[in-house]
């Protein structure tokens, strides 16, 4: 009995959940076949620095897929699932589809800035975007630069008041004295109620809330806690509690202005909201900053909320440690519930022991029982009841050990790779090099390195696996460690939440890969 | 290790890039800046190891030649003071090596001063005196501005280094290594954490190299905006027991102070 679902017909659904699903759990979790599906971004090689993707990010769904540049400016994606089937034999018990991410709101979310005090411009590129769960109609995520969080709302309107006949015909507002209602019937001309009309659908994004003043140093992450009301961002030296209270009381939107645009409501929004700060600024939650400058010998790199607990969350730092923190301690979580640190293997050691051991991003597995990091050449996952040392371990590029010293003098050896994990916690993803990209999987032992290039971009084309020769004698397809390219890196990688769709950012382009269906 | 970049190629990298990330924009990024200051100490302890075995080679030597050289020409019955001059040519060579070629070999031997930790370079100063001028450093947090007065080079570690971890050399080397200018300059009693000296030594280290950088301007303006040591580093590490490299460390600024000022 074939499922005759759709024959000879192709819909566009903006839902495909059940779909989806269904594909998830059909596979039994073996090997992954990637197939290129899209590529967003322009194409010629000169890059302009404001093109350069800052970050990326799934919404909870996965529906949605914002990116962050230098240039301050938030694009967001939006799947549409397309289901192409035209006779589905017995043989397929499910219709092949492809989900394709269009454009679906751009908007500027930072500028720079300059701070008079200091004498310091502060960039506007865009650090971390994270989502909000959806409560009701409208989307919501915070994007950061270095010194100011906002909160985004993403709306949509797709119909408009039309009827209002506050104006006479040549543009000027009437006489409110000629204005009568219906009672009174002296002139000729009623107050009309506005209808609302269909129109084409468009996408609105508003800051609701502007965070500032809050970071001395750069902020590094932004977190959304698990309780939908708070979140914490981190700089180098401190972590901060905020709420996420929306209220529209700051600022109001006068209906029916057809002019109104962004800036103004933003001026409207002034006023920080720190919810621990309401009489003295010492919100923070963490602070390493030490009283003597010149004793500072570790910074935070990153930090992340608890998935489910909501009193946890941690934070790494440049010294490769981890912390745990529980909220429910004490104010200021100065003193760790958990430390997570893996002695350091001294015939390992260099000149640059300390930079590549500096962890770049952390983040919690979806079921909140493993942690991973990213140091510069390795993924490590902990268990939360383990502390001394990872459970897990994988080489992302040891072939670099050997070329620390030219990669600190061209900087390289500074770039913060970021990590993801799948949708079920089985695969870990995280970027390389010469626009390679490497998935582990765990359960399998078994990683992949593939290449996002617009040479492997014809549709639905399948990835071969790339291989980097190390030494000796190079075989066919591999490539020499030495004809690497480290300008094309990819630092921020993001995997759907449900499916097995990725996206990757080279330096000014979103790759879009799906595993292949069936 | 696989650097066939020497230590002192990495410390000059190391504040130029420190340097530059004055200009960045966006300011100064602490993260970057500390990493940077790592590499600078473990290459300092590098060079200062190197260079601190190669003069005591060097004085092994002079010392193996110098025995035998008196046992071939020594008469046991000359005056103990003969031998004390010879002895002191050993250390000339040693002096030379530690102070560049900034060093002037002092005729005969001069009064011992009393073993202090440190000493002035007095031979330094006139070249370094424009740098000695005022920092002015800002701190982030507190916007406190303090105002700190660069004083003269206090100590050479090498030497305490070498009486340290060279038992076999006379007591007295030490001693008689350092170099009090006839210029009449007193011996300033300040901290050994004080700023400038290993600011200064680190300059003379790069200068008494074979290839004295082209930039030394560069790196003497920059040496001058650290400020005050940055001693956390050191009491997290094991191998830092040596004066020598506490004191090499006291180099390494409160550049994220300092910086901020300009």
């Amino acid at each position: 009995m074939g499922l005759a679902l759709l024959v000879g017909i192709s819909a566009t659904f903006r839902e495909p959940d059940h779909l989806t699903r269904i594909t998830q759990k059909n596979r039994p979790g073996g090997d992954m076949q990637w197939c290129f599906s899209q590529v967003k971004g322009a194409i010629d090689d000169d890059v302009a620095e404001a093109d350069i993707i800052s970050t990326v990010e799934f919404n909870h769904t996965g529906e949605l897929l914002a990116t962050g540049d230098k240039g301050g400016r938030v694009v967001i994606f939006q799947q549409e699932v397309e289901i192409k089937s035209r006779f589905v034999s017995q043989n397929k018990n499910l219709p092949q589809f492809r989900s394709e991410y269009n454009v679906y709101s751009t908007f500027q979310s930072h500028e720079p800035e300059f701070d008079y005090l200091k004498s310091l411009e502060i960039e506007e590129k865009i650090n971390k975007i994270r989502w909000l769960p959806q409560k009701n109609a409208a989307q919501f995520l915070l994007s950061t630069n270095d010194k100011t969080i906002k909160l985004w709302k993403i709306s949509e309107r797709d119909k408009r008041p039309e009827g209002y006949n506050l104006k006479e015909e040549d543009g000027r507002y009437r006489d409110p004295n000629t204005i009568t209602s219906l009672r009174c019937l002296k002139v000729a001309f009623l107050l009309q109620v506005p209808v609302l009309i269909p129109m084409d659908l468009m996408v609105e994004a508003s800051p609701r809330r502007v965070f500032s003043n809050a970071h001395t140093y750069h902020i590094n992450s932004v977190s959304v806690n698990s309780d939908n009301e708070t979140y914490l961002s981190a700089d180098d030296l401190r972590i901060n509690l905020w709420n996420l209270e929306i209220t529209d009381r700051s600022f109001s939107v006068p209906i029916g202005d057809q002019n109104r645009n962004s800036c103004d409501i933003f001026s409207c929004c002034i006023t920080p909201c720190c919810w621990r700060s309401l009489t003295a600024r010492s919100s923070d939650i963490v602070d390493i900053k030490p009283a003597n400058m010149e004793e500072l010998t570790e910074v935070i790199t990153a930090a992340e909320f608890h998935p489910h607990q909501c009193n946890t969350f941690v934070y790494s730092s440049s010294k490769g440690t981890i912390r745990l923190c529980d909220m429910r301690v004490s104010a200021l979580c100065d003193k760790h519930s958990k430390l997570f640190e893996e002695p350091e293997n001294p015939s390992n050691r260099s000149f640059f022991s300390e930079i590549i051991s500096s962890i770049s991003d952390v983040k919690f597995s979806h079921n909140g029982r493993y942690i991973m990091t990213r140091d510069y050449l390795s993924v490590k996952i902990w268990d939360l009841n383990m502390e001394n040392r990872p459970v897990e371990t994988y080489q992302v590029h040891e072939y670099l050990r050997s070329k620390l010293c030219s990669l600190y003098e061209n900087d390289c050896i500074f770039d913060k790779f970021e990590c993801c994990w799948n949708g079920n916690d089985s695969v870990v993803m995280t970027g390389s090099y010469n626009n390679f990209f490497r998935i582990f999987e765990r359960g399998q032992r078994r990683d992949a390195t593939l290449e996002a290039s617009r040479e492997n971009s014809k549709p639905l084309q399948v990835l071969k696996p790339r291989k980097v020769c190390t030494g000796g004698k190079r075989k066919k397809d591999e490539i020499s460690v030495d004809s690497l390219d480290f300008n094309k890196k990819i630092l921020h990688t993001a995997w759907h939440p449900q499916d097995n769709i990725i996206a990757v950012a080279t330096t000014n382009n979103l790759y879009i890969f799906q595993d292949k269906v069936n | 290790m696989e650097c066939a970049v020497d230590a002192q190629s990495l410390i000059s990298m190391s504040l130029m890039k420190i340097h530059s990330s004055r200009t960045q924009r966006g300011g100064i990024k602490l993260h970057k800046n500390l990493l940077v200051s790592y590499v600078l100490r473990n290459a300092r302890q590098l060079y200062i190891k190197e260079k601190y075995a190669e003069i005591y080679r060097m004085q092994q030597y002079e010392e193996v030649m110098a025995v035998c050289s008196g046992i071939q020409e020594l008469d046991p019955l000359e005056p103990l003071e003969q031998q004390g001059a010879e002895d002191a040519e050993p250390e000339q060579p040693g002096r030379a090596a530690l102070c560049g070629e900034e060093s002037r070999a002092a005729g005969g031997r001069e009064p011992e001063p009393p073993e202090p930790a440190y000493y002035r370079s007095c031979c330094m100063e006139d070249q370094f005196s424009q740098n000695c001028n005022k920092t002015t450093v800002l701190d982030l947090d507190t916007h406190v501005v303090t105002t700190v007065e660069n004083g003269f080079l206090h100590q050479d570690c090498c030497c305490a280094a070498a009486a340290a971890a060279a038992p076999q050399c006379a007591p007295g080397a030490a001693a008689r290594k350092r170099k009090v200018d006839s210029a009449g300059c007193s011996p300033d009693l300040e901290e050994p954490a004080d700023y400038t000296a290993g600011r200064k030594r680190l300059k003379r280290e790069e200068c008494s190299g074979a290839d004295c950088s082209p930039d030394a301007s560069n790196i003497s303006n920059l040496i001058s905006i650290f400020g005050s040591g940055f001693s956390g580093l050191l009491s997290r590490q094991a191998e830092l027991e040596q004066v020598c490299s506490k004191q090499a460390l006291a180099s390494l600024g409160a550049w994220t102070r300092a910086i901020v000022a300009f």
